[in-house]
């Protein structure tokens, strides 16, 4: 009997042990940084690894989709274990902003990036930049069949003929510009538009990948998908070319990733030390050095050369934190994309 | 022992009360809205077709492979037999990736009808064989002797006597298809859980989700009922214990060939797709694919949570299967259709309920590695239930007199007698609770604690990313980890055959 009970409680402490490594490695303690991250993991863990080896402090992060992660911010309200929150996209950053969750930024980081790639408020700030662009299948279309403006696309014309993957936060960044620069009525318009033309994709990549074997004649998506595949083996993207929309165009929207601290974060000074490191020289020329094709926006540190430079895009005016995501998934839900 | 009982019966409920409590929150109006709009008309029919196709060819698969290896004089049956259970060690979403890498441009309703049949038909192929081994040929020899020939014998006799089985395996089948995300999603074919699983990238804890979710419920409910309603109460009953002797093979002679070719051809789709795929892309891959470091963090993850959800489950089991064997009261009811719901609502309903009650309720749970064992246990406590209840209803009472009359404690008899009769089904059930958890996919992206990165999260990260070679070493992990256990599937079910 007694042999029993001991072989029982062996069995319950290796649990308890298994148990026990799983959630350690998992929380990862309470002296580290935790960053709820919707930006590409490789490229947050190359800023992590050069931030550590730099400041001796542990960062671990959870990694999700821009609106995911915001929406979880909001519903955890001030008890979130998070103390930093970056986006591939504003408009996430924008919902937290509005929900009064960020603390405001150091001067020091506000000072590295020129006003035109952060908000007025200082509340956060971009961190990197993309650009919208349509890629077009080179045996599909030539230079004067592609379209004009991103609202071309909602013509009959293009039935069947484009691709996008509107469940993504990348996407729907595009959508909130469209909304803020063109109004709800031509939104929803475009949006059912796209519904009957479109042909919906997972993600960019897998946009790409259709266009490139041609199942469609273009796809919206952000540049720098096509310029890692460009300068890895060209298998998604080598039948393919890109088109810049430019004058002011909603289609040439320039969409900033986003970096900012929560106010309910109990290590506010290594939070900022995270964005003040980002934003500067080091963590920039992550960007432009890096295989990651982003577009750095602070520190005067320029594009990787193979871009096409950002203020060469003619993007449009749009201001990051009065992106409604919020607005653009009900507008979406509504029109059957979601 | 009761007291534990009511609090899983009640734990069981906490999905379908967050369906009802979300609707009711929203108000009427907003949740007209949700519910009554085009793209729930789309999901609906995309569900409803995908079900309506895949069980009826499921049966036809299934019921016909299995009536070629148990009653047909066909070639090599010892080695069919076996392997197409083996389907079962692919996961649905390894199976959608695999097809995928062979043709990029597979998507929509037809891709999901291909995946989904050659990845479930066992399910409809194991009990379908366990049941034709067990008839008893008696029935069948009388028929023939009454004039019927092979077709009218199989159609009259045999197939009316397969009908539990089939709505058994029906009935599974439909609730895994309600279920699956990841093979749909790499498809591209909308069902609702997938749509689900994009409301909550977008929105986290919206209205719009919470109601596609209800939807589902309600769909699920649909297809317990109708599997209840067509079970009937029709009887096949026979008294004594019928002739256990072997029905003779059914000579195929001229069919030979081509019912051979039908297996062989199946086989290569079910199986040679995937093994093929994986090896295709770990060989391109090389040696870069193999992050060491990433899989064994992984490896040691996905065992550690499958290792201790498979226990527990199988712990908890005991007083529920206990209730249900050893009493006949209401709550040993309640128990049984308790778990019944609960077992068929898909992953999804259940992790988006776990998320925001305790964000709003139980702050500690959230994102806790309690959390997420909590929901392997709401969702696959079933698997261990059938297995222990099983068992325990093999002890026989009369040893646990015994052993009480000579002097032992209830507690002492339980661990002497009763535990060690029903270790080996335990130990069954606990292994399928294991792989369940191990290849599960949709709760545990959602329920997940900061930093944990199981094997079917990275497969699922890299595959999404179309990064098919990266995701190779993960989707081989998987399926080796899951080939024990299909064995112990294939051992049960021709044990059951023998009893």
């Amino acid at each position: 009997m007694r042999r029993r009970w001991s072989r029982i409680a062996a069995l319950v402490s290796i649990l308890a042990t298994v148990v026990a490594s799983t959630s350690c490695s998992n929380s990862g303690g309470n002296d580290e940084l935790l960053i709820y991250n919707a930006q590409h993991e490789s490229l947050t863990k190359e800023w992590i690894d050069a931030f550590t080896k730099e400041t001796g402090i542990k960062v671990t992060y959870r990694q999700g989709g821009d609106t995911e992660l915001g929406n979880q911010l909001v519903a955890e309200g001030d008890a979130s274990p998070a103390d930093v929150f970056l986006t591939e996209n504003s408009p996430a950053m924008a919902a937290v902003e509005r929900a009064g969750l960020f603390a405001d930024l150091d001067a020091e980081t506000i000072k590295q990036v020129p006003s035109q790639y952060r908000p007025a408020t200082g509340k956060w700030t971009g961190v990197a930049a993309r650009t919208t662009v349509f890629v077009y299948n080179k045996a599909k279309l030539q230079p004067a069949q592609l379209p004009k403006s991103l609202l071309d696309l909602q013509q009959p014309a293009w039935k069947g003929r484009w691709g996008a993957p509107p469940t993504k936060a990348d996407f729907q960044a595009v959508v909130a510009a469209l909304l803020q620069l063109k109004g709800e009525a031509a939104t929803a318009q475009w949006l059912a538009g796209m519904k009957a033309n479109a042909v919906v994709y997972n993600d960019n990549i897998a946009t790409l990948k259709a266009v490139n074997a041609g199942e469609v004649d273009g796809g919206v998506i952000y540049h720098y998908y096509w310029f890692r595949d460009q300068a890895k083996t060209k298998e998604m993207s080598g039948n393919t070319a890109l088109h810049y929309f430019r004058n002011q165009d909603p289609g040439a929207f320039v969409s900033l990733s986003g970096g900012g601290v929560l106010k309910s974060s109990k290590k506010q000074q290594q939070a900022q030390q995270f964005l003040r490191f980002i934003t500067g020289q080091a963590g920039q020329e992550v960007l432009e050095k890096g295989d990651s094709f982003e577009y750095p926006v602070a520190s005067g540190v320029p594009a990787n050369p193979a871009l096409v430079p950002l203020t060469d895009l003619q993007a449009p005016v749009v201001d990051p934190s009065t992106l409604d995501a919020q607005k653009v998934s009900d507008l979406m839900t509504k029109a059957g994309l979601l | 022992m009761t007291g534990t009982v009511a609090i899983l019966v009640a734990a069981t409920l906490i999905p379908l009360g967050y369906v009802a409590w979300a609707a009711v929150s929203i108000g009427w109006s907003r949740t007209y809205d949700l519910v009554v709009r085009p793209r729930v008309g789309e999901l609906l029919f995309n569900t409803v077709a995908l079900i309506g196709i895949t069980v009826p060819l499921c049966v036809v698969i299934g019921v016909g492979v299995a009536w070629l290896v148990e009653r047909t004089d066909l070639p090599g049956r010892a080695f069919w037999r076996p392997l197409f259970v083996a389907p079962l060690a692919v996961p649905a979403f390894v199976n959608s990736y695999a097809w995928v890498g062979v043709i990029p441009s597979l998507h929509g309703l037809w891709a999901g009808v291909l995946v989904t049949t050659l990845s479930y038909f066992p399910f409809m192929y194991l009990p379908v064989a366990a049941t034709l081994r067990r008839l008893d040929p008696a029935v069948e020899e009388s028929a023939r002797a009454l004039g019927s020939d092979s077709a009218g014998v199989f159609f009259r006799v045999v197939l009316p006597q397969l009908r539990l089985a089939i709505l058994g395996g029906g009935l599974l089948i439909g609730v895994h298809l309600l279920a699956e995300f990841g093979a749909f999603a790499m498809l591209r074919f909308d069902t609702f859980t997938v749509a689900i699983f994009q409301q909550f990238q977008s929105t986290f804890d919206g209205a719009a989700g919470s109601m596609l979710a209800g939807v589902l419920v309600l769909l699920c409910l649909a297809l317990l009922v109708a599997e209840a309603l067509a079970r009937g109460s029709v009887r096949f009953a026979r008294i004594g214990a019928g002739a256990p002797r072997a029905t003779t093979p059914i000579r195929l002679g001229r069919n030979t060939i081509p019912a051979g070719a039908g297996l062989v051809t199946l086989a290569l789709l079910a199986l040679g797709v995937p093994v093929w795929t994986m090896l295709r892309w770990l060989w391109i891959g090389g040696a870069e694919v193999w992050v060491l470091d990433d899989i064994a963090t992984a490896l040691g993850q996905t065992i550690g949570l499958a290792t201790v959800a498979a226990v527990l489950t199988t712990v908890l089991a005991f007083p529920v299967a206990w209730v249900a064997v050893r009493s006949s009261g209401v709550l040993a009811r309640a128990v049984e259709g308790a778990n019944y719901v609960t077992s068929s609502l898909p992953g999804i309903v259940t992790a988006l309920a776990l998320v925001t009650v305790t964000i709003h309720a139980a702050r500690p749970l959230y994102q806790s590695v309690a959390l997420i064992v909590f929901a392997y246990v709401l969702l696959f406590m079933p698997r261990a239930l059938v297995n222990v209840r099983a068992g325990l209803a093999q002890v026989p009472l009369s040893l646990e007199e015994a052993s009480r009359s000579l002097g032992s404690s209830p507690t002492a008899t339980f661990l002497r007698v009763t535990l060690r009769l029903t270790a080996p089904a335990a130990a069954a059930g606990a292994s399928l609770v294991f792989v369940a958890v191990a290849t599960e996919l949709t709760a545990t992206l959602l329920l997940a604690p900061t930093g944990t990165r199981t094997l079917s999260m990275r497969f699922w990260s890299f595959s999404s990313e179309l990064d098919y070679a990266a995701a190779a070493p993960y989707a081989l992990v998987l399926v080796v980890l899951a080939i024990p256990v299909t064995l112990v599937l294939f051992r049960q079910s021709t044990k059951v055959a023998a009893l």
